[in-house]
């Protein structure tokens, strides 16, 4: 599929819209509050975040499938990687990540936010262990990992920069496991 | 001019405090307090606050203007709906500031000039009332400007209508508005942070920072 037909398919949805601001503080209290549950232990709550995520994204991969329309499989990788970025992040989220960095064998690829809308006014704690530890928005490597997961693909995400720490983008990196054979159902005899 | 700036929570508890100098007119934004008024400030804000706590009631503005006023401090003052209270003392040049603060009287002299402030302002204070004191205050600084120009003589370059030399102009008004303003929305944003907690001290250098520019640009 075109890279301009799968930024339309994000486009032409009609998506019920929800105040930002509400998301952003009600994802905001939710990671504050992990974090104070969790005493400040930032790999937790980073693991926290991941498993809510996957828990959200197994859900999420079938409101994705009604809302774009795509009833057609991904034909590779990199067209998975374009659906992601151009129709999954556009519907959810209202922003279109870059697609770089793909190795050669088209297995790996990272997303780079210019914005992030979970992180609007969100500044970390100056701890001095937050900004090396937290990753702020890792619910978003779950939903991605659990979504894949339903549609037969293992990948691996994580973020490898942050502007909340300090970087100069967001990026996260998703790597392609493998392909999850479908499995037959057990037979009746 | 110098600039003492301090956001206080709900609990008459310290939030962020900031001390600046002026940049119109070729200032350097640098504060010229002395070490001992450095010290005193806090105390004038502080003194302040059973001003603001009249003064609050009588009108719906979130900016209250002028205030209060302690020898050559005036204090501006600016409240946000959850009662969070900015406050601006600003002191006109150092010329009058050292010649206008208690440099070696000490204590007595504090308690007793405090009192007078108070004094100014009756218990029952209407808007009309706390109006009628900003008069006699810019009575008060108009003779002392006078004498700190003739003193200073033409060569200094502020106006009349500069901001430094005058703490009670409208002109002085509008630019502590304009600062008040632009620091209430990034004291907004610098709250909607997440772990951000109500009556915390604000340790943000963003914010510092945008304070800091907020300055710059009007005052």
């Amino acid at each position: 599929m075109s890279a301009s037909k799968a930024s339309r398919l994000g486009e032409e949805t009609r998506i019920e819209k929800v105040n930002a601001e509400l998301v952003v503080l009600t994802y905001g209290t939710i990671v504050a509050q992990i974090c104070k549950d969790f005493e400040k232990d930032y790999s937790q709550v980073n693991k926290q975040l991941d498993k809510m995520g996957y828990n959200i994204g197994l859900r999420l991969i079938e409101d994705y499938l009604a809302k774009s329309n795509t009833m057609r499989r991904c034909s590779n990788f990199r067209e998975t990687a374009e659906m992601i970025a151009k129709v999954g992040f556009k519907i959810f989220l209202n922003v279109t990540p870059t697609i770089t960095n793909w190795t050669s064998d088209s297995k790996q690829f990272s997303l780079v936010f210019d914005e992030n809308p979970l992180a609007d006014f969100v500044e970390l704690p100056d701890d001095g262990r937050a900004q090396d530890e937290l990753w702020f928005s890792n619910i978003l490597c779950g939903v991605l990992r659990g979504a894949l997961e339903m549609v037969q693909m293992q990948v691996e995400t994580h973020f490898i920069s942050d502007v909340l720490r300090g970087n100069d983008t967001t990026e996260m990196r998703v790597t392609l496991v493998r392909y999850i054979d479908d499995e037959l159902p057990p037979e009746d005899d | 001019m110098s600039y003492y700036f301090a956001i206080i929570g709900t609990q008459d508890n310290p939030l962020f405090e900031y001390d600046f100098g002026t940049s119109k007119q070729g200032g350097d934004g640098i504060a010229r307090f002395t070490e001992q008024a450095r010290q005193l400030n806090q105390f004038i804000i502080h003194s302040s606050l059973d001003i603001v706590e009249e003064v609050q009631w009588t009108n719906g503005q979130m900016y209250l203007k002028l205030i209060d006023r302690f020898f050559t401090s005036y204090i501006s003052c600016f409240l946000t709906a959850s009662n969070i209270k900015f406050l601006l003392l600003h002191q006109p040049p150092s010329s009058s500031s050292s010649s206008g603060l208690p440099a070696s009287s000490g204590a007595s002299t504090l308690t007793s000039s405090s009192s007078t402030t108070l004094g100014q302002h009756p218990p029952t204070s209407t808007s009309t009332s706390s109006l009628s004191v900003i008069p006699s205050l810019s009575t008060l600084t108009g003779g002392g400007n006078s004498s700190t120009t003739t003193l200073v003589g033409g060569g200094t370059s502020r106006t009349s209508t500069s901001i430094a030399a005058n703490p009670t102009s409208p002109q002085t008004e509008e630019a502590i508005r304009n600062f008040f303003t632009e620091v209430y929305e990034n004291y907004v944003k610098a709250i909607m942070s997440p772990f951000y907690k109500t009556n915390m001290e604000i340790r943000s250098p963003v914010f510092r920072a945008r304070v800091a520019a907020a300055g710059r640009k009007y005052l």
